[in-house]
C-alpha cells in the first residue's frame, strides 16, 4: 500500500514540475474581442508569428469585451467592429484605437429566398415587428459591435423586437440564416459566402467598392484598441497589420483596405 | 522525528483547517457576487430587475422577469417529461427487469450522467432542432421545447439512479407482505413501494430539478436566447444561466453587475429548492 | 372496478418496460449520433493540429486537448488533498453539533449551485481581482471551488462506511487517533474515495460554462499555466456556435464521449477490485 503511495506522491510532484517548468516566458500577446475581426486577426498572427518568435492566441467575445479586456489588461490588444462609445471613453481615458481595416455590413437571408432588394425602412420595420409567420428575425448578443453598428445605421434608434433569436457570433448568425428558409440576419460582409443571400439595401449592393465609396450606408471600421500607446511586439503586429502585406492579407480575407 | 502524539496534534489542526474550507468557499462566494451585484441594486434596483419585463441593456433597460419564466417553464415542462420516464425505468430497474436486461440498461443510464452537457446541446441543435422547425413549420427549431426535451435527457439518469436505489433500499418485507395479501405484482408496486420509497424518489426529483436550472451551455445552443415571455412550447425564451453566460465578456459596468444580480437570483433559487427537500426530508423522518 | 388487476398490470407493466426502452434509446441514440457522424472526421491530423479557426473550422483538436489535460490535471492537484482533507475533518473529527451542521448545509448548498454562477465567481476573483486573467490556472482555481463539495462529500462516505470496529480495534491497540485515520480508516475507504477522484476528473473534463468564462477561448497550444486556452467540451461550443463544422463538433464530441466512457469503466473496475481485495484480506 505504501508502494502504491509513493507511486501517486511522486506523479503529483512529476506532475507539478512539468507544470512550473512549462510556465517559461516565451513572449505571448492575446488579441480578444470582435467576432468580425478574429478571423482577420487570425489570418495576420499566422503570417506575423511564421516570422517572429511571438506566441498570439486569438479570442472572440464580442466588440464590447474586446474593449474591456483591453482596459481591465486581460487582453493585449482588444478588437472592435466600431467606435468606442462616449461612456467608454470616459470610464476609460486611456484607451486608443487604432483602426485596421474596414467592413461592411450585409444584410442577409436564406438563398432560396425571393426577396433581393429592400429599403433601409423596410428593413427597420421587420427588425422591428420581429419573429412572425413572415420573417425569423437573426440578432446579435449585446457586446456585438457588428450590433451597434447596425442599431446605429439601420434601426436609428428603434428597438429590434426582443423575440428575434439572439446568437453569439457573425459565424452562428451566418449559419443560421443559412440553415432557416424565412431568416433574415445581419453579418461582417467578411463573412458572406455562397450559403446566404446578401440582399441589396435602397439599391446597392454590399460591396467592397460600395462600402469604401459611401453608396452602401452600412459600414464600420475595424480597430484594434490599446491601452497606451503600443510598444515592443505589440507594436510591431500592429505595424504589420497595417503594412502593405498585411492590408492585402485583409482584402484577400474578405474586408476592405484602408486607403 | 515527532513523536506520534505531537503528529497526532498537529494533524487534527490541519484537519480542520481543511474542513471548514467548503465553508470558507461558499460565504467567499456569496460575498463576492453579492458585492459585484452592489452597483446594479442600488442604481436599478432590485424590484426593476426582478421584475422588469424588458431587457434590452443598451437603452438600460435591466429587467429578467422574461428569464426568470424562462427558466421556470423550461424546467417544468422538462421535469414533466422526465419524472414519468425516471419513475418508470426505475421501477423496471428496480422490480420489474430480468437479471441481463438490468446489465444492459443500469450501465446505460450511468453513462448518460457523464456525458457532457455541450455533446446534450449539440445534438439537440443539429438534430433535434431542425426537426422541431418541420413540425412547428416555423423558425429555426429553437424553441422551449427543443431545449426541454434537452434538459429532460439530461435528468433523467439522475433521477432513475435515485429513484432506483430508493425502491431497492426498502425492506424485503414490504414486497412480501403485499404480495402475500393477493396484490398483483403490479398492485405492489404502485400503492406499496413507490409511495414508500417517496423520500428518495423525491430527492432524486430535486436534484434533477437543481441540474435543470442550473444547465448553461445547452440552453444557449437550442433556446433562442430571446429576451420574452415564452409564448408556448415552439417559441423561443432565454434562461437566467444563459444570459449570463452570452453577454459575461462584454458587460461593463451596471450591465455587468445586473448580471451578478441575475447569479444570485439563481443562488437564492437554489436555496429555496434545497431547503424545500430538506424540510421534506424531515417532515418524512417523524 | 371496470378494469381487472391483471389488465392493468398489463398495461403498467408496457409503459414500464417502454420508459426503459426510451433511457437506452435515447443513449444509443446520442453516442451512435455522435460516433458515427463524428468518428470519420478524427484522424491523425485531427487529433494533432489545433484548431486554425475560420468558417469552415479548420485544424483539429491538438491544442483542445493538450488544454483539457491541463486543466485536469491542475484541478485534481489541489483538489484532492483540499477534499479529502476536508472529508476526513467531517467524517473523522467534526462533532455533531450545530456548527457543524451548518457547515454541513453550506457543503450542500454549495453543491447544487449553478456551475455558470462559479464562473461569475471564477471572472471576479481569479480573472480580474487577483489578476490571473483567462488562463488556465484561473479556470482550475474555478472548477476547484465547483468540485470541492462533491468530493468531499464522496469521500466522506466511503470513510464513514467503514465499520465502528476496525477503527475501536486499532484504538485499543494504543494507535494514535491519526493513525487510526491515516492506517486504518483511509486506507479501508480506499476505493469510494478513488471513485470520488475519477468522478471529480470527469466532470473537469465534461464542464464547459465555468471553463468558458474563466479561460478564455483561445484557439493555441497552451504553453504553461497562465495560457489561456479551451478544453474539448469548449471546443465543441465554439465550432457549434461560430463555424458550420459540425462535423468536427460532432468528432470532438465523440473524442468526450470515449474519454467519459473510459473513465466510467475505470472507476467500475478499479472500485470492484479493490473492494473485492478489502474483503478478501480478511
Amino acid at each position: 500500500m505504501s508502494k502504491k503511495i509513493m507511486i501517486v506522491v511522486l506523479t503529483m510532484v512529476a506532475l507539478s514540475a512539468m507544470l512550473v517548468a512549462g510556465c517559461s516566458g516565451t513572449s505571448s500577446i492575446t488579441i480578444g474581442g470582435s467576432t468580425t475581426v478574429q478571423p482577420l486577426s487570425e489570418a495576420w498572427t499566422e503570417t506575423f508569428t511564421a516570422s517572429s518568435d511571438v506566441e498570439i492566441s486569438v479570442q472572440g467575445g464580442g466588440s464590447s469585451a474586446g474593449v474591456k479586456g483591453a482596459a481591465e489588461g486581460t487582453l493585449d490588444i482588444g478588437s472592435a467592429s466600431r467606435e468606442m462609445k462616449s461612456s467608454e471613453e470616459d470610464e476609460y481615458p486611456s484607451l486608443i484605437v487604432h483602426h485596421v481595416a474596414a467592413d461592411g455590413v450585409a444584410v442577409v437571408v436564406h438563398p432560396s429566398n425571393d426577396v433581393s432588394d429592400l429599403t433601409l425602412e423596410e428593413i427597420r420595420d421587420i427588425f422591428a415587428a420581429g419573429s412572425n409567420d413572415e420573417w425569423t428575425v437573426i440578432n446579435r448578443e449585446e457586446g456585438s459591435g457588428t450590433r451597434e453598428v447596425y442599431e446605429d445605421i439601420v434601426m436609428d434608434g428603434v428597438e429590434v423586437a426582443p423575440n428575434a433569436e439572439f446568437l453569439p457570433s457573425n459565424g452562428a448568425c451566418k449559419e443560421k440564416v443559412a440553415n432557416t428558409e424565412n431568416a433574415i440576419g445581419y453579418i461582417s460582409l467578411g463573412y458572406v459566402d455562397e450559403s446566404v443571400k446578401a440582399i441589396k439595401v435602397d439599391g446597392v449592393v454590399c460591396s467592397e467598392d460600395n462600402v469604401r465609396n459611401g453608396s452602401y450606408p452600412v459600414m464600420r471600421y475595424l480597430n484594434y484598441i490599446t491601452d497606451g500607446e503600443p510598444e515592443g511586439i505589440v507594436k510591431e503586429y500592429i505595424d504589420y497589420c497595417l503594412s502593405s502585406d498585411g492590408q492585402q492579407i485583409a482584402a484577400d480575407e474578405g474586408y476592405i483596405k484602408l486607403n | 522525528m515527532m513523536s506520534r502524539y505531537s503528529i497526532d496534534r498537529w494533524s487534527s489542526r490541519a484537519v480542520l483547517a481543511f474542513g471548514i474550507t467548503s465553508f470558507v468557499v461558499l460565504v467567499v462566494i456569496a460575498a463576492f457576487i453579492f458585492r459585484e451585484s452592489l452597483p446594479a441594486l442600488q442604481e436599478v434596483g432590485l424590484f426593476k430587475i426582478l421584475f422588469g419585463t424588458e431587457w434590452y441593456p443598451r437603452y438600460d433597460k435591466f429587467g429578467i422577469l422574461t428569464m426568470v419564466v424562462g427558466s421556470i417553464a423550461v424546467t417544468i415542462v422538462s421535469l414533466g417529461i422526465a419524472i414519468p420516464l425516471s419513475l418508470g425505468a426505475a421501477v423496471l430497474l428496480a422490480e420489474v427487469a430480468p437479471q441481463p436486461v438490468r446489465k444492459v440498461v443500469r450501465p446505460a443510464v450511468e453513462l448518460l450522467v457523464g456525458i457532457p452537457s455541450v455533446v446534450f446541446g449539440l445534438v439537440g441543435m443539429v438534430a433535434l432542432a431542425p426537426f422541431i422547425a418541420d413540425i412547428s413549420g416555423k423558425g429555426s427549431g429553437s424553441s422551449v421545447l427543443a431545449a426541454s426535451i434537452v434538459l429532460a435527457v439530461m435528468v433523467l439518469p439522475t433521477i432513475t439512479s435515485i429513484s432506483e436505489d430508493a425502491i431497492r433500499a426498502l425492506p424485503p418485507t414490504y414486497k412480501e407482505g403485499a404480495l402475500a395479501l393477493g396484490a398483483t405484482h403490479w398492485q405492489t408496486i404502485w400503492r406499496v413501494l413507490v409511495p414508500s420509497a417517496r423520500r428518495g424518489i423525491m430527492a432524486g426529483a430535486i436534484l434533477g430539478t437543481g441540474r435543470a436550472i442550473g444547465e448553461t451551455m445547452a440552453m444557449v445552443m437550442v433556446i433562442g436566447n430571446s429576451p420574452i415571455f415564452p409564448t408556448g412550447l415552439f417559441s423561443t425564451a432565454r434562461t437566467l444561466t444563459g444570459n449570463i453566460a452570452v453577454e459575461i465578456a462584454a458587460a461593463v459596468g451596471i450591465h455587468q453587475s445586473v448580471l451578478y444580480v441575475t447569479g444570485l437570483v439563481l443562488f437564492v433559487l437554489v436555496m429555496i429548492i434545497n431547503s424545500a427537500s430538506l424540510l421534506a426530508y424531515k417532515r418524512r423522518a417523524d | 372496478m371496470r378494469v381487472s388487476p391483471q389488465k392493468t398490470e398489463k398495461l403498467a407493466f408496457g409503459a414500464i418496460w417502454a420508459s426503459g426502452a426510451i433511457a437506452v434509446l435515447v443513449l444509443v441514440f446520442i453516442v451512435g449520433y455522435v460516433v458515427v457522424r463524428g468518428a470519420p472526421e478524427i484522424n491523425a491530423e485531427f487529433l494533432f493540429t489545433p484548431p486554425r479557426g475560420g468558417l469552415g473550422g479548420e485544424g483539429g483538436i491538438s491544442s483542445c486537448i493538450v488544454s483539457t489535460l491541463w486543466i485536469v490535471a491542475v484541478t485534481m492537484l489541489l483538489l484532492t488533498p483540499l477534499g479529502l482533507g476536508a472529508a476526513i475533518y467531517m467524517a473523522e473529527y467534526a462533532p455533531e453539533n450545530k456548527l457543524i451542521g451548518f457547515i454541513r448545509y453550506s457543503v450542500e448548498l454549495l453543491a447544487g449551485v449553478p456551475s455558470i454562477v462559479f464562473g461569475l465567481f471564477g471572472y471576479a476573483v481569479f480573472v480580474t481581482a487577483m489578476s490571473l486573467h483567462f488562463s488556465i490556472l484561473s479556470g482550475a482555481l474555478t472548477l476547484v471551488c465547483l468540485l470541492l463539495p462533491f468530493l468531499t462529500r464522496t469521500a466522506e462516505e466511503a470513510m464513514r462506511a467503514v465499520p465502528r470496529a476496525q477503527r475501536e480495534a486499532a484504538l485499543a491497540l494504543g494507535a494514535t487517533k491519526w493513525q487510526v485515520v491515516a492506517r486504518v480508516v483511509v486506507p479501508a475507504a480506499m476505493p469510494g474515495i478513488i471513485t470520488g477522484v475519477i468522478l471529480s476528473i470527469g466532470r473537469a473534463v465534461s464542464e464547459s460554462a465555468p471553463l468558458f468564462v474563466t479561460m478564455g477561448g483561445s484557439s493555441h497550444m497552451p504553453d504553461g499555466l497562465m495560457s489561456s486556452g479551451r478544453t474539448l467540451a469548449v471546443h465543441v461550443f465554439y465550432l457549434a456556435m461560430e463555424t458550420n463544422a459540425l462535423e468536427k463538433a460532432l468528432a470532438t464530441g465523440a473524442v468526450l464521449v470515449v474519454l467519459i466512457l473510459v473513465t466510467n469503466l475505470l472507476t467500475n473496475s478499479i472500485s470492484r477490485r479493490l473492494q473485492a481485495r478489502m474483503m478478501g484480506a480478511k
